[in-house]
Parts: structure tokens; sequence; C-alpha cells
């Protein structure tokens, strides 16, 4: 065993303990922000298992995309919701998370005897590493035209989406049109910020 | 049977710590009370899902690379399946004023 094959081990271990630590924390920690943050964590360990299997672009793209888009979306949501609210409690919660677990474990078990006893076409053809991202444009400008483009309508979709559910819902009085419509005294009006009854 | 020539680690290494994240992201998406916290679990298990495209991609289709670019498509998809995922939890917030799952029954039959 050279080297370059026991620094494989070694990162893979970390990267594995990381991951498996990270996702249990996330799960499982009272506090939502540490959540997010070691969700951060989790996100990066991910994408050095990327970098392990020769693949540096995805491993890139999950930086930006994970870590630094979603995860600061996370972030986000966390401050404007957290008000800290006591949860009430409810009957059979301790039985439905040993049940639950019972089934995950389970799903564990039978997912590992798959990926233990299938015998994979291993060793497929050699890796071609470092030439992982021309070829990755190749797949995305010519096979994967139409995906692309879809992906890319997806996107725009998802903003205009994003914005109008999030957006606050503004009420103007009638009277204020009415001013606006004929264009008096328009300097001494606030424009109303909040809807509801303090509005009279 | 998990000797590898191509490096140390065997794809079955890969394999298990991916279903693991699969799992607990299952477990915390069905027991989370927290809002926030369900749309988390969705992004573990999503990302469990890319570490098996990414890890067969280089060990079983290491010429073609098709595994890498489904997991582009994934991260896309999952990118905008928590904006519009964080702002409907927004807009429930400022209806319901709680983030507590176990109030969001509306559907309820």
């Amino acid at each position: 065993m050279n080297i370059a094959y026991s620094t494989e081990l070694i990162c893979f271990l970390i990267l594995s303990a990381v991951i498996v630590s990270g996702s249990l924390a996330v799960v499982l920690l009272e506090n939502i922000v540490y959540s997010a943050f070691l969700l951060g964590g989790v996100f990066m360990a991910v994408a050095g298992l990327y970098l392990l299997l020769n693949a540096s672009f995805v491993a890139a793209a999950q930086i930006l995309v994970y870590v630094g888009a979603v995860n600061v979306l996370i972030l986000f949501a966390i401050m404007l919701v957290n008000n800290r609210e006591k949860l009430k409690p409810i009957e059979g919660l301790k039985t439905r998370k040993l049940i639950s677990g019972g089934v995950c474990t389970g799903l564990l078990i039978l997912l590992l005897r798959v990926s233990i006893i299938t015998k994979w076409n291993i060793p497929g053809p050699t890796s071609i590493g470092e030439e992982a991202t021309e070829r990755i444009g190749e797949h995305l400008f010519t096979d994967y035209l139409l995906p692309f483009e879809v992906a890319s309508i997806l996107l725009l979709m998802a903003m205009i989406g994003a914005i109008v559910l999030a957006r606050r819902e503004v009420s103007i009085p009638t009277d204020y049109i009415n001013d606006l419509k004929t264009k008096k005294s328009l300097d001494d009006k606030k424009i109303p910020l909040l809807s509801g009854n303090s509005l009279k | 049977m998990l000797e590898n020539p191509i490096g140390p680690v065997p794809l079955q290494a890969y394999l298990i710590v991916s279903a693991f994240l699969f799992c607990t992201g299952v477990w915390g998406l069905i027991n989370s009370r927290n809002a926030v916290r369900v749309l988390m679990s969705i992004e573990l298990m999503l990302n469990a899902v890319n570490i098996n495209l990414m890890s067969f991609s280089s060990y079983i289709d290491g010429s073609i690379i098709r595994g890498q670019v489904f997991s582009i498509f994934v991260i896309t998809v999952a990118a905008a399946e928590a904006a519009v995922g964080l702002a409907i939890l927004l807009s429930l917030y400022r209806n319901r004023v709680t983030i507590d799952m176990e109030s969001f029954n509306l559907l309820k039959w």
C-alpha cells in the first residue's frame, strides 16, 4: 500500500465520518441553527467525496449551489421564522419515532444487503479523470440538450414562483388610488406598507 | 469481493455511506416537527441519491460519465425545490404564525 492509496483511504474515512455524524446531528439536534450549519458541513463533505471520485466540476457545483445558495437560503428562512415557539406535546410521539426508526433501520439493512451482495460490473471502463469537465460540457450540448433547456425553464419558473409565493400582499385603500388618479396632494400621503386593521 | 483495482475505496463503501445518509433523511422527514428541518431532510436525501449516481458513474460508467450529468440536473432541481419550498414555508408562516408541522392540516381529510 503506497502513500496515495493510504491518503485516499484516510480522506474517505474522514469524509464519511463527517457525513454520517453530521447528518445524524442535523436530524437530531434541538437547535435548528446548529442543524443548518452542520448541514453545510455535510454538503462540503459530500463535495469532498465527489473530489475523491474524480469529479471536480460536480464538486464545485455542489459547493456553489448547496453551500452557497441552498444553505444560505435555509439560514435566511430560519431567521425569518424563528420565534422559538414551544411545540405542543402530542400523544404517541415516542412510539411514532420508534416505529419510524425501525422502518428506517429496515430500509438501511435492505439497501446495505443489496449493495454488498450484488456483483457490480467493476472494473468498468477506465475513468477519464480530469477530462470529466469537458465531457460534461459535450453531454450538455449534444445528447442532453433538451433536459438542459428544460432545466433552465424550470429554474426560471421556480424563481418567479418563489417571488410570487413569498411576496407580502399589500392592500392599498381606494381613496389613495383615487388620489393617485386625480394626481392631487401626493406629497403628504404615505404609502401604506402593511395591510390589516391599522389602516382605516 | 471488495477488492478494487482503481483505488483503495471500493464502490460498496460509497453505497453504504449514501444508504445511511438516505435513511437518516427519511427518518428526519417523518419525525421533524420544524418545517425547516423537513426541507433540510429532503436535501440530505437528494445528496444521498447524488452520491449514488456519482459513484456508479465513476466506477461502472467511467468513460461516458452519464451519472455526473444526471447529478448536475439533480442539483438544479434541488435548488429550485429549496427556493419554492422555503417560499411556501414563509407564506404558511404568515398565515398560521407557526412552523409546527402538526398544525398544517389544511388538507387533512
